[in-house]
């Protein structure tokens, strides 16, 4: 699936202090019967976005006025649950390009990265700091640098690597997806079958 | 150095290694369903490309489907749309499909396996995270996204980093009512549900050993509960004596050529896990959730904590929770009324399950004020259930089969738990709204789910036990 490459991104935080986070809130499974790719954003969060009526619950960080940007700050165990890349999807679909948390649900990570979503790993204490600094001020820039592996929260000019394999790092800031990559070995694979029988 | 289970077979599906990245790995086995597949098959045709081995790639339409009335037309537009895109998909790229009123039809986990399609050694994908329940058998099995769904279709082949080994013994035996979904939901509340994270789990020791295959799978099926990507049993006696006769088991020299590889697939002594963990048998009780998540277990005769035995950085997680169950921190679950009561899902809908709530209801009553769905996994689950004579039983005590599907494991059917009430469930996830929104699951086995049933609240099953 085509994505926007990714290099370098500035932009103000939402902050969703929740953990374990699961697939199931971030798109419920009766929204999972489409058969294309579209719209997923609408249905991002629902059940904790809107009440029975459709209406938006206030309380909701989506839906507070003073929040925006394409980086969502998540609290520790983000994803977990079911492998519905329609979660990925619909984060990607509202807006973020950017998750942050201290720790990520393996599958949701994969279906993230595959989506031109990139997934950041900061330490709790310094996640405890961007959450900080956005209760301080919501106009609070952060910068993602991929090519340097770098969070910055730009104010305070604090930062902190973060880790991702060397292949990914390349897909992202291509826009490349892993399909071209295994289509380009195919021959590699019928060898590779054939020694197996 | 030796090398584990895991490696043993990661390593021989390896095709390459990608520098500084993940591991090419091969597929032997691409399991399909309707909700994770059709943005696939879209893409691959986006593409122009075939799929690459329709013959080892097997479909079932199990998320959507409803759970009665299977002959006629599925009522829902977008249900019925997505069932039928399976079906297309499926006919255009040549891939055998167990469709509704199949004799083979069922839940993707319960099916496989059933046929003889799982077998040790392999590499087996789905677009399902409890693609963990073929690990049973001895298989790296896991759950992918769509985009790695589209992978496999288009190549047999997945780009996955390799996870690390951990390794759960439990040895000693398990006391009367305690069964591996118990196991399950103790080891779940003891790592949490992100303390697999990362980890591939080998399940080993006596208590596993002595489980059956049945047990095993709901063991390994609950094992992305704990945040792994996959767990596994070595293979044994068990395993082979379970497998053979089955439907695409290997038959003749294959068979033996077949049973002499699967016996070499175990842990070498020597081998090295990156964490491990140890727990007795005779620790485990029957286990019940209380909250939103599969680690909040506790004993079916014991509390909900009180919030000082709440990490503090957890508690308001912790009350967030309660509050949406509607509990109290410190109060008994034991007593508490129950709505719903449902059997079923790839955790616990295979013949064993059914036969341990019939037993546990035979010559009692369902309680009046209790709605229970069993739901068996698979159409093969429902014909034993008629033949051995539990569709009559169950009849006699006040319950309906239905027929099979994933129905209120994750409500995508009409199969959904009403909000507020609350539902003692046998399937795997009590997230907020998973079996319908504001419903409030309690994750339990199936003798606590019959318990449940037949006295209308929850009940330690063995009190109902007979000689224990
Ligand atoms: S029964 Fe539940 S967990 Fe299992 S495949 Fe169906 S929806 Fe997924």
């Amino acid at each position: 699936m085509a994505y926007e490459k990714f290099t370098t991104l500035i932009s103000t935080g939402v902050p969703l202090k929740s953990e374990n986070v699961d697939t199931d809130q971030i798109i419920p499974a009766r929204f999972l019967k489409a058969v294309e790719r579209k719209g997923f954003g609408d249905n991002l969060f629902r059940d904790w976005r809107y009440d029975r009526e459709g209406l938006p619950k206030a309380e909701f960080v989506l839906n507070d006025a003073r929040y925006s940007g394409k980086i969502l700050v998540a609290g520790k165990n983000f994803g977990s649950g079911s492998s519905r890349e329609h979660a990925a999807w619909a984060l990607y679909d509202y807006g973020f390009r950017v998750v942050v948390s201290s720790f990520f649900a393996d599958i949701f990570r994969n279906n993230a990265l595959n989506n031109g979503l990139l997934p950041v790993v900061v330490p709790p204490l310094f996640l405890g700091k961007i959450f900080a600094a956005i209760g301080h001020d919501a106009a609070t820039l952060f910068r993602v640098d991929l090519p340097q592996q770098l969070f910055t929260i730009v104010g305070s000019g604090e930062s902190v690597p973060f880790e991702i394999n060397m292949y990914k790092k390349e897909c992202l800031m291509k826009g490349l997806d892993d399909i071209d990559y295994l289509l380009s070995m195919k021959g590699e694979i019928r060898e590779f079958e054939k020694r197996g029988q | 150095m030796g090398k584990t289970l895991f490696d043993k077979i990661w390593d021989s599906h390896v095709v390459r290694s990608v520098e500084g990245g993940p591991d090419v790995l091969y597929i032997d086995r691409h399991l399909i369903h309707e909700v994770t597949s059709p943005v696939a098959f879209l893409n691959l045709e986006r593409r122009g490309l075939q799929v690459f081995r329709p013959g080892q790639t097997v479909a079932t339409p199990d998320h959507n489907v409803p759970t009665e009335g299977q002959d006629l037309p599925i009522g829902e537009e977008l249900s019925r749309h997505q069932v039928e895109m399976l079906s297309r998909n499926c006919e255009k790229h040549g891939i055998p499909l167990y469709g509704l009123n199949h004799p083979w039809h069922g839940i993707v986990h319960v099916i496989g396996p059933e046929l003889g399609i799982t077998q040790p050694g392999m590499t087996i994908v789905c677009g399902d995270s409890h693609t963990s329940t073929h690990g049973a058998f001895g298989a790296v099995a896991f759950g992918i996204g769509t985009s790695e769904v589209e992978m496999v279709l288009a190549s047999q082949c997945i780009l996955q980093p390799k996870p690390r080994r951990m390794r759960i013994t439990i040895d000693g035996r398990l006391g009367p009512g305690v069964t591996a979904k118990d196991i399950a939901l103790y080891i779940i509340s003891k790592i949490s549900t992100s303390g697999g994270t990362g980890h591939f789990i080998e399940y080993a020791g006596s208590a596993i050993r002595a489980l059956t295959m049945e047990g095993r799978m709901t063991l390994c099926n609950l094992s992305i509960e704990s945040g792994a990507r996959g767990g596994m049993i070595a293979p044994d006696e068990t395993t082979f004596a379970y497998i053979r006769g089955r439907e695409f088991a290997p038959q003749g020299d294959a068979w033996e050529k077949a049973l002499a590889y699967w016996k070499t697939l175990k842990s070498d002594e020597d081998a090295v896990f990156d964490s491990e963990y140890r727990f007795r048998a005779e620790d485990i009780e029957p286990m019940i959730t209380y909250g939103t998540n599969p680690g909040m277990g506790i004993t079916v005769s014991g509390h909900v904590p009180l919030l000082e035995e709440v990490a503090v950085a957890e508690r308001d997680n912790f009350l967030k929770s309660l509050e949406y169950m509607g509990f109290r921190p410190g109060e008994p679950v034991a007593g508490k009324k129950v709505d719903y009561v449902f059997v079923g899902s790839c955790t616990n809908g295979r013949i064993e399950d059914l036969r341990a709530f019939a037993a546990l209801v035979k010559g009692k009553v369902k309680a009046s004020g209790v709605t229970v769905w069993i739901v068996p996994g698979s159409k093969q689950v429902e014909k034993a259930a008629r033949e051995e004579g539990l569709a009559q039983m169950l009849e006699t005590a006040g319950f309906v089969l239905r027929q099979p599907g994933c129905s209120a494991c994750l409500a995508m059917n009409d199969d959904k738990i009403p909000e507020g009430k609350y539902a003692v469930s046998t399937s795997n996830r009590n997230f907020e709204g998973r079996q319908g929104p504001g419903a409030r699951t309690l994750l339990a086995s199936p003798l606590t789910a019959a318990a449940a049933a037949i006295m209308g609240v929850i009940t330690d099953p063995r009190i109902l036990m007979e000689g224990s």
